[in-house]
């Protein structure tokens, strides 16, 4: 209970003083969190839901970023999630942990607080085993419903381990070679508890999928408006359906054609991402970001660099990245911008009925920045272009193709060239072309005015992000309101809307891709500028096994689906690590899927997919 | 297309001896191979990073219609060919198990991509299946993370070669046009981990071994934290594994000394060969009869 | 009116349709031709929507930079005294690096002496796990590791395809020089020979031994013509060890006690984290 009513309007709007402010509410229940390279404050799990409440109303944080477990095992024996919240308005983040015990470890569910903790705490007891108590659907949420064990754990196994750590001894000096299935007892990755009992093995995933829905008949007496019996009925769309995005699925209630509740179903691309990627290196985990949101691999590189990039800014020789760096960055992320909303328009078009044509219409550019990032990052999709402190090459002087196979046809442009003309005149004309097919277009508005209506106070409580966020009328980009890399210095406007329906977020993706173009204008002459500057912080290429200092940080990124975060902590060695010991990623996708159940409700089976388009998902990220 | 007589005839099909120059059999796996292969629709079917690219291809710069992969549907039951692209989930694995079956024959499978292939880079994942062939008979790999649309379209000529070489009088060809109706490929099952109900028989023996020597077989138990930390129990892949009966097939790399290779226990193809030679045993044996008679 | 932006939207689609003609009638039958070269100005920004690619007839040829599978450098076959000849010196690196771990390799050793010899008894990749990221290549220091270019790479078969060996991995130095010139260029310019980083030492220090004695031939490395500018290398220092014993055994002895200590502090390592 708080000692000190907070009656004085709060004066200091630093993270500091809301610190102080905290604890001085709560003097017994807030710790600062004091380990080397930590920050943010510890709180008394007892205490949790006062004081986030707290935290939310007299301080201001309404938008609750992150929320992630991370098990210390060996490192203090505790389990600990970490919440980053932030203000909508802009600014820090007020980091804020709770500790409990490794073996059944409990904290309270903060879901009644920010909506937005439903799915990351879901993930928690998914992965880590931690109860909440007071959620409402604690179920798994990656995993199926009688998997064995929680995987993230530090001491959970999986069926071909072979070290805690990259890279394996067995791999050099003495590599001689073997597939991981010809080692494993039962050849498929796979590994069974001892006490499996095969004769009453019963596949109970599809069945707890339902029950934990409150769905435990497909088929419900209910009176509708005019007092007719009808029955409402459990329809199932995906994970194979052509309109999921992906693997992705949804179990629907609906009474006639309208939709009266909806539970997103996700884990069919879990491909363990967080797990591998604590086994990996920190250079290890690059190539492996390429592939979470993989319409926009450079901006899941810049994240996690950035994150990285903060904890070697901790350790004692340290530069920055230099200015030529920094502009070449922002100038793929921002390529990868418009390559990202292009294809979430052009998909989000299929989804409600354009099938395929504006699509076709979106992908003519797609392909000339795919050849670019192929010409100077080496892969059409999977970039791995940055690097700590630098990135992997700067620019070619020319786009030039070399012939080697039969029938190859070469192709030889110069760079700065090639990008004047797509920035100055191809991206535009497209954009200008997808005003013209669509933003009057009368099909369009009658199918997507008013329809999966998200209001800004439900937008900020459920951690909605990106186009989703702004299109309901909240102008937060974090480009804006949490400056990284140069973007403080670049002339562009957030893109908002107000009216929080698909119509809206549509057209805060067409604004976006002007705002693109608008920071890329100003990109090209910077490049001209600081030609011959070197690419690396300490002017050569960095190490390959970095070691990174103890600490923790958290990077964030605007990226095309909202706000990707990667929450990293290195621990667990003397003077620095090698590996991390926790990497999460804050995936917009997975977030923004959290209000699609209250988006969804009233409307018809035939918008479902409509809205979950305008949502932009990528299950690579979605399901990590 | 030009038949060369001699070489025609000398195919295993049996052609009565005054029948020999009779090659209507060969010529018609010609023409229904060319049918096949250039009307070949793929499922509208993606599952990761791969699908973008399958997508690119499908789209008017690659455009893979101009092979006759015309349109993908979204449904199974109007696909002849299935394009794994991406990685395969064990929870994934059970629906896709199931859409297989549910496609027509004849079905081709395609594993784009690594993953697909052979688990890619995330095969290290709980959660992920060493490639799709461990469930589902592959007809052509295409490897490549992710393969770029030309390397695609390149599969997919290779896939239709494949067709091009196959003859409707060979059974392993064509096992569709077998004795009676095709088994369904048994769904795998999601219980403490993904069980494929072709391993049962192998599982329950592995069972019965671990009730005698645990640690030996990499099964894996959740002692007590610090317990695990401390004594850092030998794993599977530590210790090597005993012989255990393998009816797979032999390895093509060579192993390091102490382990052995233990590939799974049942390949679908290999069962098709089996019956496809044991119906040309009966098919032989009956020809003999009529021939006695 | 209603209506209206309907219709604007169809003109666009109109105006596609009209466009997709006029490339063809623009070209005609000119675009089949190889000799004319305008493949590269369809497939550039110059012109109007997206042109297809006519695959197998046509391909479009892949930058310099672009990374599928790696592959392994050997000295070309009419080297003078390096044919055949491995750059890798199986120091491990890019097995450390690879994210996947896909490169596994088995470090020769002297049958006489046992000491490890500075390349690979076997290299193997298996390309069912490698993620094309290019980071065997990239901090390779022999340059002796590269991405491949090659993508028709789609078997029947994985189970025997697709783990590359060493004879398979293995390609020759001109191979590279030919799928990226400019990128051979750049790392001859750091190396400061066109040579293995190895070689160049051995015959600059068998200059330094024996001034007297005819220049080596490995001068005569197959230079492309059309870079003559190659950077003679700076003289050797002349180390007084050069005088006595043989500046192998010296190098050796040097290169062992460093492998012992890397060892010793490995072992230490190893130590720290079971304890």
């Amino acid at each position: 209970m708080p000692t000190a009513a907070p009656d004085a309007p709060l004066t200091s709007t630093t993270i500091e003083g809301a610190i102080d402010h905290l604890r001085a509410t709560y003097p017994e229940a807030v710790r600062a969190d004091d380990r080397e390279g930590y920050g943010g404050i510890i709180v008394d799990s007892a205490q949790l839901l006062d004081i986030a409440r707290f935290i939310r109303d007299d301080l201001g944080f309404d938008y609750l970023s992150s929320a992630t477990a991370v098990d210390y095992l060996g490192a203090g024996d505790h389990m600990e999630m970490v919440y980053h919240a932030y203000r909508s308005r802009g600014g820090g983040a007020l980091v804020f942990k709770a500790q409990a015990e490794r073996e059944q470890p409990e904290i309270p569910s903060l879901v009644s607080v920010w909506r937005g903790a439903d799915f990351q705490e879901r993930e928690a007891w998914d992965l880590y085993g931690i109860h909440f108590p007071g959620h409402p659907n604690l179920t798994r949420i990656l995993m199926w419903e009688g998997f064995h064990g929680h995987p993230m754990r530090k001491d959970w196994r999986e069926a071909y381990y072979e070290e805690e750590q990259k890279p394996f001894d067995s791999r050099w000096p003495g590599g001689h070679v073997h597939r991981a299935e010809e080692k494993n007892v039962f050849g498929k990755n796979v590994s069974y508890p001892r006490e499996i009992d095969l004769s009453r093995l019963m596949d109970t995933s599809e069945s707890a999928v339902y029950q934990s829905l409150g769905l435990g008949v497909d088929v419900e007496r209910v009176m509708d408006k005019d007092g007719f019996e009808t029955n409402e009925l459990v329809v199932n769309m995906g994970p194979h359906h052509p309109s999921t995005h992906g693997v992705f699925r949804m179990v629907l209630t609906v009474d006639g054609e309208t939709v009266t509740s909806l539970e997103p179903v996700m884990g069919y691309l879990h491909r363990n991402h967080e797990k591998i990627g604590e086994r990996n290196t920190y250079l290890h985990n690059i190539p492996f970001t390429d592939r979470l949101d993989y319409i926009s691999s450079m901006g899941n590189n810049h994240g996690y660099v950035l994150a990285v990039e903060h904890l070697l800014s901790l350790g004692r020789r340290y530069n920055e990245p230099t200015y030529r760096c920094e502009t070449l960055r922002v100038m793929m992320v921002e390529l990868s911008r418009i390559v990202n909303h292009l294809w979430a328009i052009g998909f989000w078009l299929n989804d409600i009925g354009a099938f395929f044509t504006p699509v076709l219409y979106f992908i003519q550019e797609r392909e000339r920045i795919m050849d670019f990032f192929e010409a100077v990052a080496g892969s059409r999709m999977m970039c791995n272009y940055m690097r700590f402190g630098g990135l992997f090459a700067d620019l070619p002087e020319r786009i030039k193709s070399v012939s080697n196979l039969v029938n190859d046809r070469a192709r030889d442009y110069n760079t700065m060239q090639f990008l004047t003309e797509m920035v100055s005149e191809r991206i535009p004309r497209t954009i200008d072309e997808l005003e013209q097919l669509l933003t009057q277009n009368e099909i369009l508005i009658e199918r997507s005015v008013g329809v999966g209506v998200l209001s800004a106070a439900d937008a900020i409580n459920y951690s909605a992000a990106g186009p989703l966020l702004r299109g309901s009328g909240v102008p937060y980009d974090i480009r804006r309101a949490d400056p990284y890399s140069i973007y403080d210095e670049l002339d562009f406007d957030v893109a908002v809307e107000d009216a929080g329906d698909m119509y809206a977020r549509y057209l805060v993706r067409v604004k976006e891709l002007r705002e693109s173009v608008r920071i890329l204008r100003q990109i090209l002459p910077r490049l001209e500028a600081t030609q011959g500057e070197s690419i690396w912080a300490d002017g050569k290429p960095g190490a390959y096994a970095p070691r990174v200092p103890l600490g923790e940080a958290y990077g964030r990124v605007e990226n095309g689906k909202g706000e990707l975060g990667y929450y990293i902590v290195s621990a667990g060695g003397k003077s620095g690590t090698a590996n991390p010991w926790r990497y999460h990623v804050r995936a917009p996708s997975f977030i923004n899927l959290t209000p699609m159940g209250i988006m969804s409700q009233g409307h018809k089976v035939a918008d479902i997919v409509g809205i979950l388009g305008s949502i932009d998902i990528v299950l690579g990220e979605t399901d990590r | 297309m030009d038949l060369n007589l001699q070489e025609l005839n000398a195919t295993e099909f049996p052609v009565p001896a005054e029948l020999e120059s009779n090659i209507a059999i060969t010529s018609l796996s010609q023409l229904y191979n060319w049918g096949r292969r250039n009307s070949m629709w793929p499922m509208l079917f993606g599952l990761a990073c791969c699908a973008i690219e399958m997508i690119a291809t499908a789209s008017s710069r690659f455009d893979f219609s101009r092979f006759g992969f015309e349109v993908m549907r979204a449904t199974p039951r109007q696909a002849d060919l299935m394009i794994v692209s991406g990685t395969v989930t064990k929870k994934m694995v059970v629906p896709i198990v199931r859409l297989y079956n549910q496609m027509p024959e004849p079905k081709y499978v395609l594993a784009m991509g690594a993953c697909a292939s052979g688990g890619g880079p995330f095969k290290e994942g709980y959660n992920v299946v060493s490639g799709m062939d461990k469930y589902l008979p592959v007809d052509v790999y295409v490897p490549g993370c992710p393969p770029t649309p030309q390397a695609l379209l390149y599969g997919m000529i290779a896939l239709q070669r494949k067709i091009d070489g196959q003859s409707i009088a060979n059974g392993d060809d064509v096992p569709w046009y077998g004795v009676g109706s095709a088994e369904p490929t048994p769904v795998p099952v999601l219980g403490p981990d993904i069980i494929d109900p072709r391993q049962m028989d192998m599982i329950r023996r592995q069972a019965e071994r671990a009730a005698n020597d645990m640690a030996a077989l990499g099964m894996r138990e959740l002692p007590a934290a610090m317990q695990m930390v401390a004594a850092k129990a030998p794993t599977a892949t530590a210790a090597p594994v005993e012989a255990a009966p393998v009816d797979g097939n032999a390895l093509a790399f060579v192993l390091p000394a102490g382990g052995r290779p233990w590939e799974e226990a049942e390949d679908i193809r290999e069962k098709r060969r089996l019956r496809a030679l044991a119906r040309k045993a009966v098919r032989a044996s009956r020809r003999a009869s009529a021939e006695e008679e | 009116m209603y209506g209206t932006g309907l219709a604007k939207g169809l003109m666009l689609t109109l105006r596609h349709f009209v466009d997709s003609y006029i490339d063809d009638i623009r070209y005609g039958f000119r675009k089949y031709s190889h000799s004319v070269d305008n493949f590269g100005i369809r497939q550039g920004t110059q012109t109007k929507g997206v042109i297809t690619v006519q695959y197998p007839d046509e391909k479009v040829a892949v930058p310099e930079r672009f990374r599928f599978v790696p592959f392994l450098i050997v000295e070309d076959e009419d080297h003078p005294t390096r044919a055949g000849k491995d750059w890798c010196t199986s120091c491990g690196i890019c097995a450390k690096v690879c994210p996947p771990q896909c490169i596994w390799i088995v470090r020769g050793n002297d049958p006489d002496t046992g000491r490890p010899v500075p390349e690979p008894e076997a290299f193997f990749i298996d390309i069912d796990i490698c993620m094309n990221c290019g980071y065997c290549a990239e901090y390779c220091p022999f340059d002796a590791i590269k991405m491949d270019h090659d993508y028709e790479l789609a078997s029947y078969d994985r189970t025997t395809h697709h783990i590359h060996d060493k004879a398979r991995l293995s390609k020759p130095n001109s191979y590279w020089r030919s799928i990226a010139p400019t990128r051979a260029y750049e790392e001859m310019l750091a190396r400061g020979t066109w040579e293995h980083k190895d070689a160049a030492k051995e015959a600059r220090r068998g200059q330094s031994a024996s001034r007297s004695a005819p220049r080596p031939a490995a001068k005569a490395a197959p230079a492309p013509a059309k870079k003559e500018a190659q950077p003679t290398p700076a003289p050797a220092a002349q180390s007084p060890a050069a005088e006595g014993a043989t500046p192998w055994s010296e190098d050796d002895a040097k290169r062992e006690e460093r492998r012992r200590k890397a060892l010793e502090r490995k072992a230490r390592r190893a130590a720290k984290r079971g304890g």
